[in-house]
C-alpha cells in the first residue's frame, strides 16, 4: 500500500461505522478517488451509501478507519469549505428566495454582496433557471428546485460534489435531463464527484467508475470501471457497451445479495 | 379583477360583522326569552343583571361623575394605561421566553432540568402573586405599572418559550446538515437556519402572548389596587353594579376591543415578517 493518499481527491482506508443504536452500517471500506472522478455508489436501500457520503463530508464520525479529502482529513476538508452536498430533497430555505438559496454558502464565506449577486447569476445561468432569482423554492418544480440546490452546491467552487440521489425523486424525464446537464457541469467544472443512487443505468451513463455495496453489513461488492466513450449523450444510452455495462452492474448487485445473506440465514438464527 | 376585490372585501367586513350581531342577538333573544318566561335559572334576568345592549352603548357617552367626562373618555385612558403595561409586559415576557427557548434548545441538560420549573411557574395563579410582586417591588420604588408588566410577561414569556423551542428544534436532519457542510457555527445556525424555521412557531405564541398579556395586566391591576387602569375600573364599577350595571358591561367591551387590537396588530406583524411555503405554515 504504497499509493499517495495526499494526491487523492477521497482516500476512504479502513471505514466501519457501527451506530449507537447498535446498527453495523459499514464494515471495512476502501475506497480511493482520483481528483475529476466521477464515482456513483449503488446498492440496496439501507447498505449504508449515504452514510459513507456523511463520513466523507464529516457529518458523521467513523467508528474505525480514516478518510482523507484532498489529502486531509475530513474534518479539516470540511471546514476548508472542500466539498459541496446535494441531498435527494433539496432542502431549499422557503424563507429564502431562489437567488438567497444559492447565495446561501457565499455568505457563509464571507463574500460581498455584489460579488454574491454575479455569482449567483452565474450559477442560475449554468442551471437554467435565470428569471426565477426572486421565486420562492416552493413555487418551482421538484426538478428546478433540485437545479436550485446543485447551483447551491456549486457555487462556491468545491473541488468535491457529495451528491445523495439527487435525482431519486424525479420522473424518469426529468432524471435523464438532469443526468445530461449534470455530466456537462462536471465536465466544465472539472470537480470530482461521488454520486449515490439506486437506478443501474443511471450510474452507468454518468460514472467513470460504479462502486457497488451490498447490505448487511454495507461493504464494497465490487468496483466496475465505466469505459464508455465521452462527451456522452443520447446515443451512449443505445450503446451496446452501455447494455453490457448495465448488466455487469446488476450481475454484480445480485451477487453482493448471494454472498452476503441476512445474518439469520447465515448463522441459523430463527428471529 | 378589481371588481372581484372590491366585493371579497365586502365579503370580508361582512363575515366580520357577523358575530357581533349574533352575539347581539343572542343577548337580546335569551334576555327576552327569560324575562317573559320568568325563568330564574341559572340566575334571574333583568335590567340590572343584563342591561339591553343599547343601554350598554349609550352608557359610553355618560358621565361616571356629575359634571365629568363621558365614561368613554375614561375608559379610553385607562385602556391606554393598561396597554402600556400589557406592551411592556408582552415585549419583557417575548424576550425572556425567546432567550430561555434558545438555552434549553442548546443545553439538553437545562431542557430536562428546567422545563418542569417552567411549566409550574403558570400553574401558581396569578392572583396569588399580583399583589406580592407588586407590593415587594414597591416597597423597592419601583412605580405600580412596572409591576403589573412583569406579572403580564410572567403569562407571556411560557408561549414564546415553549413554542419557540419547538420552532428551533423543527429543522430536520439534512437543513442542520446542510449548515454544517459549510462549516457553520452554532451562532449562524441559530441564525440561519433555527431562527427562520421556527417564526411561524413564534408568531402563533405571540397571538397567544398578545391576548394573555392583556389578561395579565388586567388581573395584575386588581389586587395590586392600581386606579388608573381597566382593572381598575372593573373593581371601581363593580361596586356600583347594582346602580350603573352598564359601566362594567361597557368597559368589558372596551377590554375585548384591546385584545383584538393587540391580536391584531400580532397578526399584521406575522404577514409582513413570515414568508414561509403554505404547508410550513403553522
Ligand atoms: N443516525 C443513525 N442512527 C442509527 N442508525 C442509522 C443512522 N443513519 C443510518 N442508520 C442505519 O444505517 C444503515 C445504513 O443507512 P444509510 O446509510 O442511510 O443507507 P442507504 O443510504 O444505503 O439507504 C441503515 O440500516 C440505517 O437504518
Ligand atoms: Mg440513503
Amino acid at each position: 500500500m504504497s499509493v499517495d493518499a495526499g494526491s487523492k481527491a477521497v482516500s476512504i482506508r479502513g471505514v466501519s461505522k457501527t451506530f449507537r443504536t447498535g446498527t453495523t452500517a459499514l464494515v471495512d471500506i476502501d475506497l480511493e478517488v482520483e481528483p475529476g472522478e466521477f464515482v456513483s455508489l449503488i446498492g440496496p436501500s439501507g447498505c449504508g451509501k449515504s452514510t459513507v457520503l456523511r463520513i466523507v463530508g464529516d457529518l458523521v464520525q467513523p467508528s474505525a478507519g480514516s478518510v482523507l479529502v484532498n489529502g486531509k482529513p475530513a474534518h479539516r476538508a470540511r471546514l476548508d469549505h472542500d466539498y459541496g452536498i446535494v441531498f435527494q430533497d433539496a432542502v431549499l430555505y422557503d424563507w429564502r428566495t431562489v437567488a438567497k438559496n444559492v447565495s446561501l454558502p457565499l455568505e457563509m464565506l464571507g463574500w460581498s454582496r455584489a460579488r454574491r449577486k454575479a455569482r449567483v447569476e452565474e450559477m442560475l445561468e449554468l442551471v437554467e433557471l435565470r428569471g426565477f432569482e426572486s421565486s420562492r423554492p416552493w413555487q418551482l418544480s421538484g426538478g428546478m428546485q433540485q437545479r436550485v440546490s446543485i447551483a447551491r452546491a456549486l457555487s462556491f467552487d468545491p473541488s468535491l460534489l457529495l451528491m445523495d440521489e439527487p435525482f431519486g425523486a424525479l420522473d424518469e424525464m426529468t432524471r435523464e435531463r438532469l443526468n445530461l446537464e449534470l455530466l456537462q457541469i462536471w465536465e466544465k467544472a472539472g470537480s470530482t464527484v461521488i454520486f449515490v443512487t439506486h437506478s443501474i443505468p443511471e450510474a452507468v451513463f454518468l460514472s467513470t467508475r460504479v462502486v457497488v455495496m451490498s447490505s448487511r453489513p454495507g461493504r464494497i461488492a465490487d468496483v466496475i470501471p465505466v469505459d464508455l466513450p465521452r462527451p456522452r449523450g443520447v446515443a451512449t444510452r443505445e450503446d451496446t457497451r452501455f447494455f453490457e455495462l448495465v448488466t455487469a452492474v446488476r450481475e454484480a448487485l445480485a451477487a453482493g445479495r448471494v454472498e452476503a445473506p441476512p445474518r439469520s440465514l447465515a448463522t441459523g438464527e430463527v428471529y | 379583477m378589481q371588481g372581484g376585490n372590491g366585493s371579497g372585501t365586502l365579503r370580508k367586513l361582512a363575515t366580520l360583522l357577523v358575530v357581533p350581531v349574533a352575539l347581539i342577538v343572542l343577548w337580546e333573544g335569551y334576555k327576552w326569552l327569560w324575562q317573559t318566561t320568568g325563568w330564574g335559572w341559572p340566575f334571574v334576568v333583568n335590567d340590572t343583571t343584563m342591561p339591553h345592549v343599547y343601554s350598554i352603548l349609550q352608557a359610553f357617552s355618560q358621565p361616571t361623575t356629575t359634571g365629568g367626562p363621558p365614561l368613554i373618555q375614561s375608559l379610553l385612558h385607562a385602556a391606554w394605561f393598561t396597554m402600556k403595561e400589557a406592551i411592556a409586559g408582552f415585549l419583557l415576557g417575548g424576550v425572556i421566553g425567546f432567550g430561555l427557548a434558545v438555552l434549553l434548545a442548546h443545553v439538553r441538560l437545562l431542557e430536562r432540568g428546567l422545563l418542569p420549573f417552567v411549566v409550574g411557574s403558570q400553574t401558581v395563579p396569578i392572583l396569588a402573586i399580583a399583589p406580592m410582586v407588586v407590593i415587594g417591588l414597591g416597597s423597592k420604588g419601583v412605580q405600580g405599572w412596572k409591576s403589573v408588566a412583569i406579572l403580564a410577561a410572567w403569562l407571556t414569556f411560557f408561549p414564546v418559550a415553549i413554542n419557540t423551542l419547538r420552532g428551533l428544534k423543527s429543522p430536520d436532519r439534512r437543513a442542520v446538515e446542510l449548515m454544517q457542510s459549510y462549516a457553520a457555527s452554532q451562532w449562524s445556525i441559530l441564525w440561519r437556519l433555527r431562527v427562520p424555521a421556527s417564526l411561524p412557531y413564534i408568531f402563533t405564541a405571540l397571538k397567544i402572548s398578545a391576548t394573555a398579556s392583556v389578561i395579565g395586566a388586567i388581573i395584575g391591576e386588581t389586587p395590586a389596587s392600581i386606579q388608573d387602569g381597566l382593572g381598575g375600573a372593573i373593581v371601581n364599577f363593580n361596586q356600583y353594579y347594582s346602580l350603573q350595571p352598564t359601566f362594567l358591561w361597557a368597559t368589558n367591551i372596551i377590554c375585548a376591543a384591546m385584545g383584538l387590537v393587540f391580536f391584531g396588530l400580532v397578526v399584521i406583524a406575522e404577514h409582513l415578517v413570515v414568508r414561509r411555503a403554505p404547508e410550513n405554515v403553522v
